[in-house]
């Protein structure tokens, strides 16, 4: 369904991605995860071509997506931005909505559309409909950022950092919906992180990058059994460690 | 009430709403060019420098030079334009002021969009396009409603520069609330100064709150605010209007220069106009030479000139044949280009140097030769053209003038300067009713280096053949002797007992002498 055949993007001598091949199948769950500045953000902008790749090409469905128009690929995925990028000047309703107005739907279907992502995301629409997004907390407002991301009914998903910013305990919570959501909706996921729990937690493939490469891509249970060198194991390894941490630190 | 204020009043109506026309057309169009413009400024971002440099240049220049910039280069351009096209326009008046004004409101409207735009959070932008937005639905659905308070802050700034700045259009020939300022100033009536000022002041507070008002309607998303804030403006903007669109629909228009006597002079005429059915519009304060060249133009109808300033500065004569051919040359020189001189209105209103009595007597200064003698060691107060006019130059050269120092004055600040010793000597208007007050003397000029200066009645060439006009005004030639008009010009000068131009015009309508005729 999605798939990056040697895409490199490079700012004049500077590369921000290297030759990163990937395929994610219909229904996947896709984690890209790697350091800060490791080019994991840029593959995620190459798929819907918000950054066009120098050399390789991404493939939508089979189709270059060079050869589609860039705001229609865009209309028709899902898009969670890393600072959310709600829209400070309309309300919690024209924020979820904007995509579908945008493709001309019916404003009776826009509505019922919103209340529903609402019940989806389980904010109340009576009480948030109208609000302004300087009104919410951060976990509300990841909430509208996915609410948003739905709207338009995508089949694929774009995810930067979406659970980033909030306390572990919505963060979790928020993971857990989601993950649930992709299952009910059939999405196909691609997301970004750089937690290593949360990686294992959702992905059924896991891409770990560094420095604009791809170092391994597998299931989490292959990664865990064959890390490809130090950099993967020590990475794969965080969450097994801090526990070990954690039961050393707690013990009587 | 006070007469003064009674007179302000019935002005209003016509200032106020020329003043409105003025402003929110030259803001109007000022937002029309700067919002696409920082529009473009954005989007390529290396025009911005350049874009905000020539703005801020043209801020830097004086409001009062701005406008008066636009005068000989809009001439040029009729003058251009007459003969490739056959077609010329208005220099003067409304067209000038207008796009000075626009050039001045520029500057903050699109200082304040450009900003606005480029700190608008990029990761919105980017959500923007991630939702699918095209570069112009960013445009037109995020970034300018994001930009829109910042905007409008720009755009009440500019109102308040554009309404202050639009007084400043009177001397280029537009009537506006300014006409009060330069009116009352020459005239030494402040409380036309103050009504001009304090209009000025509550029309652009009005029109800023108004505007607060659709600013707080951007940012907080009140579409009540936003409702009421335009029912606001277009209500006041409306009322002032109106009386513009009521008015009769080509006035006679009587042009004065900046002084008292051009003042009653045009109040006299315009009365005398009124009478015999016309519809008049005053153009007050024009610069001396702006205004023949608007008579030309058709821009005034009807204003008085004296011969003297016309022979040396518009027919650029040197010679001085004498009283009569001069006037006679005039005439026929006028005839030749179309315009008319109905003759003269039976005085003179001549350049002359003035003393106090007693230190012309103290030193024995008789004539401008006794004077030469002194002059090194004067010091010598003017209005604001003598010195580069071609007279003094004639003068100076004459009896070899040279005075120590030169100042300018506002003419009528000269006489109480000279009165009072801050100058020695003035360049006096001999038709001023305060040389007798102040008990001045005016210097012989037995070489003639001054011309003479016969107040002539002028029309321009789209009135010259018109009998009714021509019927209506030429009783006022040869009808004011000079002892008349000198004691109607103190009415208006002296600080006791202070009348306004009409009230002395009135008081000279009832004194111009019938039936004798001077000059033509």
């Amino acid at each position: 369904m999605i798939a990056l055949e040697g895409v490199s993007l490079a700012y004049g001598r500077v590369a921000a991605v290297r030759d990163v091949s990937l395929e994610v199948p219909r229904g996947g769950f896709f984690v890209l995860i790697g350091p800060s500045g490791c080019g994991k953000t840029t593959t995620l902008h190459l798929i819907n071509r918000l950054l066009e790749p120098t050399e390789g090409r991404v493939l939508i469905d089979g189709t270059d997506a060079r050869t589609q128009d860039p705001v229609a690929l865009r209309r028709g995925m899902g898009f969670i931005f890393q600072a959310i990028g709600l829209f400070p000047h309309l309300s919690v309703a024209e924020n979820i909505g904007i995509t579908p107005r945008l493709l001309g739907r019916p404003e009776a279907d826009i509505a019922a559309r919103v209340d529903a992502l609402l019940d989806l995301v389980r904010l109340p629409p009576s009480e948030f409909r109208d609000r302004l997004p300087a009104a919410l907390s951060g976990g509300q407002r990841q909430r509208i950022g996915l609410a948003r991301a739905l709207a338009a009914k995508p089949a694929i998903m774009l995810m930067d950092e979406p659970f980033g910013a909030l306390d572990p305990l919505t963060r979790d919570d928020l993971a857990a919906e989601y993950r649930a959501i992709h299952e009910r909706l059939g999405l196909t996921t691609v997301l970004v992180t750089h937690d290593m729990t949360e990686a294992l937690l959702l992905a059924d493939t896991i891409a770990v990058m560094r420095d604009g490469q791809i170092v391994q891509t597998g299931s989490p249970q292959e990664l865990l059994a064959a890390p490809a060198d130090d950099f993967v194991r020590s990475l794969i390894e965080t969450p097994k460690r801090r526990a070990a941490q954690l039961n050393k630190a707690l013990a009587p | 009430m006070n007469p003064m204020i009674d007179t302000a009043l019935a002005r209003l109506p016509d200032y106020l709403g020329q003043h409105v026309l003025l402003s929110v057309s030259a803001i109007a169009i000022g937002l029309i060019i700067s919002l696409p413009l920082a529009i473009a400024v954005s989007r390529v971002t290396w025009l911005r420098g350049p874009a905000l440099a020539a703005a801020s240049v043209v801020q830097t220049i004086p409001g009062l030079a701005l406008l008066a910039l636009f005068y000989p280069l809009l001439l040029a351009l009729s003058v251009f334009t007459r003969h490739v096209f056959g077609f010329g326009f208005r220099a003067l008046g409304f067209l000038p002021a207008l796009l000075a004004l626009t050039l001045y409101s520029m500057l903050p409207i699109l200082r304040n969009t450009v900003t606005a735009l480029a700190s608008i959070d990029p990761a919105i932008l980017t959500a923007a396009r991630g939702v699918g937005m095209t570069a112009r639905q960013s445009l037109l659905l995020v970034e300018l409603p994001l930009a829109a308070p910042i905007v409008m802050a720009g755009l009440r700034t500019a109102s308040v520069w554009v309404i202050g700045t639009a007084t400043l259009s009177t001397p280029v020939g537009q009537t506006s609330l300014g006409n009060y300022i330069f009116t009352g100033l020459q005239t030494e009536n402040w409380i036309f100064v103050l009504f001009g000022c304090v209009a000025a002041a509550l029309l652009a507070l009005i029109i800023d709150r108004l505007l607060s008002l659709a600013e707080d309607g951007f940012a907080l998303r009140s579409r009540g605010r936003l409702i009421a804030a335009v029912a606001g403006l277009a209500l006041v903007i409306g009322a002032s209007l109106a009386p513009l669109f009521a008015s009769v629909e080509h006035p006679i228009v009587v042009g004065t220069k900046s002084f008292d006597e051009q003042y009653i002079l045009g109040a006299l005429i315009e009365d005398r106009l009124h009478k015999a059915g016309f519809a008049t519009q005053r153009r007050d304060g024009l610069g001396s030479t702006v205004i023949f060249h608007a008579l030309e133009a058709g821009d005034v109808d009807v204003y008085v000139d004296y011969s003297g300033t016309l022979w040396t500065t518009a027919m650029h004569r040197a010679d001085m044949p004498g009283r009569k051919p001069v006037l006679d040359q005039l005439s026929a020189w006028l005839a030749k280009r179309g315009s008319r001189s109905l003759g003269s209105l039976g005085f003179e209103n001549a350049y002359a140097i003035a003393m106090r009595r007693d230190r012309a007597k103290q030193l024995g200064i008789e004539t401008l030769a006794d004077l030469a003698a002194y002059a090194p060691r004067m010091k010598i107060g003017g209005d604001y053209e003598i010195f580069s006019r071609p007279e003094w130059a004639a003068v100076t050269k004459t009896y070899g003038l040279h005075f120590g120092t030169q100042r300018q004055y506002q003419a009528n600040f000269m006489y109480s300067a000279v009165a009072s010793g801050d100058v020695d000597a003035i360049t006096a208007f001999s038709s001023d009713g305060r040389i007798a007050q102040y008990d001045l003397k005016l210097i012989a000029d037995p070489k003639q280096a001054l011309p003479p200066y016969d107040a002539v009645l002028l029309v321009s060439p789209r009135h010259a053949g018109d009998d009714r006009l021509i019927a209506a005004l030429k009783p006022l030639i040869g009808a004011l002797d000079l002892s008349t008009m000198q004691q109607a010009n103190l009415m208006v000068d002296r600080a006791d007992d202070k009348r306004t131009p009409e009230q002395a015009a009135a008081w000279l309508d009832a004194r111009a002498k019938v039936g004798e005729r001077v000059g033509q």
